[in-house]
């Protein structure tokens, strides 16, 4: 079992108007096995929080740490991190020309298994998870995300969930803009991805209807850079009663 | 210049569309030089209603209507605001365009000849002149100051021949070169033209494809850091002849290639492609013509670049133009830019000229996209460190070029460039 521990996690950002401060205390644990649920209004720091663990260099972490079994992900490098198991699904994926998806996704299994997958393995593992989260098997030839729709690019990045087979997930609103069909598909590559290789899971949303899909153990509410109330999986099924004007509310 | 002020005037009224005095849609005000030739029956006003090159009025607007002449004098002195050489640096064209071009060719060396010959005649030879005809000044000044030509010759008949020609410049005196290629009927070869050293060189290569005759022409202009080069390589492809046109072109700190294809009989295939890497302060331009005059002809282009480095610099203009009786023609063309840091500039310019609706297909496309600090940290974020993410998307970007090579040595000598070309922005 593996174990990611984020501690009085403070980070900003550089903006015209100067340092601003997006972030600001977030300690969570992350056990393998667990799915953990960020929710909470736009602006509140969610992605933030995603963009920092994968190292994004946006972000400037100011205090607190993050830990992966006790080693410092801060000091690591982007690509050090995806190979030390973490994995961010994004909520942009950008294009990259010039690039075939088959050859990213055997480059990038390479580097993070630290050995090239055995070829006809592979090209079969490819084939069926495609086929799994229903892509046209001719994406494959197609330059990574270039013209893919913005569903097409969230599948993608589920595939590649399920092909890296990471210890930790970060899902950056992964379900926005599915509409219901696709929700389904890319939620059951979520599933999938869990069940079989004991995955931690960090799923950020603004909304609960992947919920219904991915069942949360533990729910966080982020409001303000801060999580301001936690709980189990009905707590979710309280915020689409009431949304999130309870926090809102709250006078700072 | 009131001249062509009227004549926009009267273009406008009759099109009724909106123009703007000396902008067309490219935004640049072209020379009135070819005046004379708006009236001509292929001339601008023939192809306007069609043309994506020329706004209205503008008397350079077709591609039929340029000039071309054996003398030199038939062309203006250059400004630099004419339509084909609005992009090129003339100041750093070492006089090539102006200059009497007295200095020592390069020397030129033929090897893996089995049947092929190479000759050395007069400029009066009657194959001097057989596949093509100058189509700017400069070309018209290395016609004019070529002291002899160099004739390779691929037999009739004969399959398998590849050979290579290499041209050493030594000197950075400006000097001007003439070789002919002649591809007799039915043979089936392929011919490297390689260019090191250094050079301030104005050449014409002619490429005579005879009657089914196959031919790759694989020329690459790999200079040193001083050189200077405009090279036009005038093709003409007769009868079920095949072209395949490859150039390469790293070195040199100026490069004007202007390859420029003529079909002369029907069933004629062309394919043009190209492949360029511009370092800081390297200008680098394409400009290419297909002319489609026959029937039943193809044509395919595809040129990609990457640009690295302050002011590195491309151009690329693709010409392609399907006369009226060039019925059944199919023709795409396609230009792909990489820019990889700040400050280079690449310009991409496809024209595609059509005055015959009895055609197989026609189209074009140009894509200039730059790698950034958001392609990295994806390709970073999954596991690849950052050399080997700048090499895939790079590597990747042209391959789809290299591969169409299919001579290992240049290849492998290819892959080799490429990645030199990336250490240089690793440090």
């Amino acid at each position: 079992m593996s174990t990611l521990e984020i501690k009085d996690l403070h980070v900003s950002i550089e903006t015209e108007q100067g340092n601003k401060e997006i972030l600001k205390g977030v300690s969570l644990t992350i056990k393998t096995g667990e799915t953990h649920a960020i929710m909470g209004p736009n602006g509140s720091g969610k992605s933030t929080l995603a963009s920092t663990i994968a190292g994004h260099p946006r972000y400037t972490v100011t205090s607190g740490s993050i830990t992966l079994d006790g080693a410092d992900v801060l000091e690591m490098s982007v690509d050090e991190r995806a190979r030390a198991g973490m994995f961010l699904a994004m909520q942009y994926p950008v294009e990259v020309p010039g690039v075939s998806m088959t050859n990213f996704l055997r480059t990038a299994k390479t580097a993070i298994d630290g050995e090239a997958p055995k070829l006809r393995t592979w090209t079969k593992d490819v084939k069926s998870a495609m086929e799994k989260l229903k892509i046209d098997a001719e994406f494959a030839s197609r330059n990574v995300n270039e013209g893919f729709s913005g569903g097409e690019k969230k599948r993608v990045e589920i595939l590649q969930l399920e092909l890296f087979k990471p210890k930790f997930a970060i899902l950056d609103e992964t379900d926005s803009g599915l509409d219901v069909d696709a929700l389904k598909v890319v939620s059951e590559g979520v599933n999938r991805a869990q069940e079989e290789n004991e995955m931690g899971t960090l799923l950020i949303t603004h909304y609960t209807r992947i919920l219904r899909y991915i069942k949360p153990d533990f729910v966080h509410v982020f409001v303000d850079g801060k999580i301001a109330e936690q709980g189990g999986a009905e707590l979710a099924d309280r915020l689409e009663d009431e949304g999130y004007d309870r926090f809102l509310n709250v006078p700072a | 210049m009131t001249d062509t002020a009227t004549h926009v005037t009267g273009e406008k009224a009759r099109l009724g569309a909106p123009s703007i005095s000396g902008f067309t849609e490219e935004g640049e005000n072209l020379s009135p030089l070819n005046e004379a030739e708006a009236t001509a029956p292929l001339g601008g006003d023939a192809s306007k209603a069609h043309s994506h090159g020329g706004g209205a009025g503008i008397p350079d607007s077709s591609r039929a209507g340029r000039k071309t002449s054996y003398n030199v004098e038939d062309f203006p002195a250059l400004t630099g605001r004419e339509e084909d050489f609005r992009f090129t640096p003339l100041k750093r064209m070492g006089g090539l365009h102006k200059n009497e071009l007295a200095g020592t060719a390069p020397e030129l060396a033929l090897s893996g000849a089995k049947a092929a010959t190479l000759e050395t005649v007069a400029m009066t030879d009657a194959r001097v002149g057989s596949a093509g005809i100058p189509e700017d000044r400069i070309s018209a000044n290395a016609w004019k100051h070529a002291a002899e030509a160099k004739v390779l010759t691929i037999p009739a008949n004969s399959s398998g021949e590849q050979v290579t020609l290499t041209y050493t410049g030594t000197s950075t005196e400006a000097a001007a070169s003439h070789l002919v290629v002649v591809a007799e009927a039915n043979s089936e070869s392929v011919v490297v033209i390689d260019h090191v050293g250094s050079v301030v060189l104005a050449q014409n290569i002619e490429i005579d494809v005879r009657e089914g005759a196959k031919l790759t022409v694989i020329s690459l202009q790999a200079w040193a850091d001083d050189a200077i080069h405009a090279s036009s390589h005038l093709a003409k492809v007769r009868k079920d002849g095949h072209l395949k046109h490859i150039a390469v072109t790293y070195g040199g700190d100026l490069v004007r290639l202007t390859p420029s294809a003529h079909f002369d009989g029907e069933g004629g295939e062309v394919e043009l492609f190209g492949l360029y890497f511009a370092d800081a302060g390297q200008h680098l331009e394409h400009r290419l013509f297909v002319d489609h005059a026959t029937e039943n002809c193809k044509s395919n282009v595809l040129y990609k670049g990457a640009l690295q480095g302050k002011d590195a610099h491309t151009v690329w203009v693709g010409d392609v133009l399907i006369r009226k009786e060039a019925k059944g023609t199919n023709s795409y063309e396609a230009n792909r830019n990489l820019v990889l840091t700040e400050g280079a500039r690449a310009d991409s310019v496809p024209n595609l000229e059509i005055e015959t609706g009895l055609i197989d297909g026609a189209g074009h496309a140009s894509t200039t996209g730059r790698f950034d600090d958001e392609h990295l940290f994806y390709l970073m974020s999954r596991g690849i460190d950052e050399k080997t993410a700048r090499r895939l998307v790079v590597r990747g970007f042209l391959n789809e070029i290299v591969q169409q090579i299919r001579v290992p040595e240049i290849e492998e000598r290819l892959a080799e460039t490429i990645e030199r070309e990336l250490a240089a922005t690793d440090s």
